[in-house]
């Protein structure tokens, strides 16, 4: 198990010019740990991060989005591992921070916590190649393979919540930093 | 066929005006047979089919700030599926969505508002709630609101409705 804060670490030392979509939590923290005009939080809805990323993919084939997916909003848009993999964006790595519960209400347990191998699914669905890791050493040695890999590809991350991190959503879903990524990516 | 009263190719063309490429898309009764399926053959449209229509709020979006152009076509059903989505990604979240929604078992030339069908009855209701513009299609003069009211929808970051009244052939 690995806390998520760390897990983003590694990701924030590694990262060139990708696009990050992250959600919830991880929105929150990417945003202190991995600040960057090409982070995407503008989701709006649980469980759309995924499709938010779809887009981004397809709109820009020459850029690599990663997507920082939580396992509570996936099984809330389940379907969009058929639309993903029906598309087969090259360019589309699909992490899930795999904590067995709805962290931000409560920390309920998803139905069935622990007993879903999510990387199956995405393999079912139709994923080119999928990951799963639970060790912060391998994540950082699996990381640039990962990222060079075809997509699209699933990656399945066993993590706990680590350091709080200060809450901001009106960073997440502010207009003005939208605009600006729409600027910086046109741009790079 | 000359006098049927709403073309799917004036649809399609209108879409064209507009600079779509990407057609977002979950199989509608009312436009899919001529409207999806030609859109689905015409090179010119990149047609991105999703397993629920939340997805295709979202896969808009995303499209968007990668600097892209899209449409959304649903039926009335998928679009009361997704109001969650729409309030929070397109209105709230201010992107320009562009839903072409059919309004299926719409009865011939009667408002929405008038319908026994309750779903088609309270779409345009919900759509004046959220703030979010609409136009009626139910004929080929119609079909000229099209392209301006995607054009605005861009120019203001803000979602429409195309809402279909009767199949397009």
């Amino acid at each position: 198990m690995m806390k998520r804060d760390e897990m983003l670490k590694v990701f924030a030392r590694q990262r060139k010019d990708e696009i990050a979509v992250a959600v919830y939590t991880a929105a929150q923290e990417i945003t202190h740990i991995a600040p960057n005009d090409l982070n995407y939080t503008f989701v709006g809805a649980m469980g759309q991060g995924s499709s938010h990323a779809l887009g981004l993919a397809l709109g820009r084939p020459d850029k690599k989005v990663v997507v920082f997916d939580g396992d509570g909003s996936l099984l809330m848009n389940l379907g969009s591992l058929v639309t993903i993999a029906n598309q087969a964006p090259k360019n589309y790595v699909h992490c899930l921070c795999e904590n067995g519960c709805y962290e931000t209400n409560g920390s309920v347990p998803t139905p069935r916590s622990g007993q879903i191998r999510f990387a199956d699914l995405a393999k079912t669905a139709g994923y080119k190649k999928t990951f799963e890791i639970s060790d912060l050493a391998e994540w950082e040695r699996e990381l640039p393979n990962i990222l060079k890999e075809e997509g699209p590809v699933f990656v399945t991350l066993k993590v706990e919540a680590g350091e709080a991190y200060p809450e901001n959503f009106r960073r997440l879903y502010s207009l003005e930093h939208r605009e600006n990524f729409r600027r910086k990516l046109a741009s790079s | 066929m000359a006098d049927y009263p709403l073309s799917a190719e004036a649809i399609k063309n209108e879409f064209k005006r507009a600079g779509i490429h990407f057609v977002v898309a979950l199989p509608d009764r009312v436009t899919s047979h001529h409207l999806l399926k030609g859109l689905m053959a015409d090179p010119e449209f990149k047609v991105v089919q999703v397993c629920k229509e939340d997805e295709g709020i979202s896969i808009c979006s995303g499209l968007y700030a990668a600097g892209h152009k899209s449409v959304f076509m649903m039926q009335y059903t998928g679009f009361l599926d997704s109001i969650n989505a729409i309030r929070g990604v397109a209105v709230e979240g201010h992107f320009p969505v562009c839903m072409v929604v059919g309004l299926l078992g719409k009865e011939p030339d009667l408002a929405p508002t008038k319908s026994e069908k309750l779903g088609v009855k309270i779409t345009e209701p919900i759509l004046d709630v959220l703030g979010i513009e609409h136009h009626l299609i139910e004929r080929n003069a119609d079909t000229q609101a099209i392209a301006p009211a995607i054009d605005k929808a861009f120019a203001s970051s803000s979602p429409t409705a195309i809402l279909i009244g009767r199949e397009p052939r």
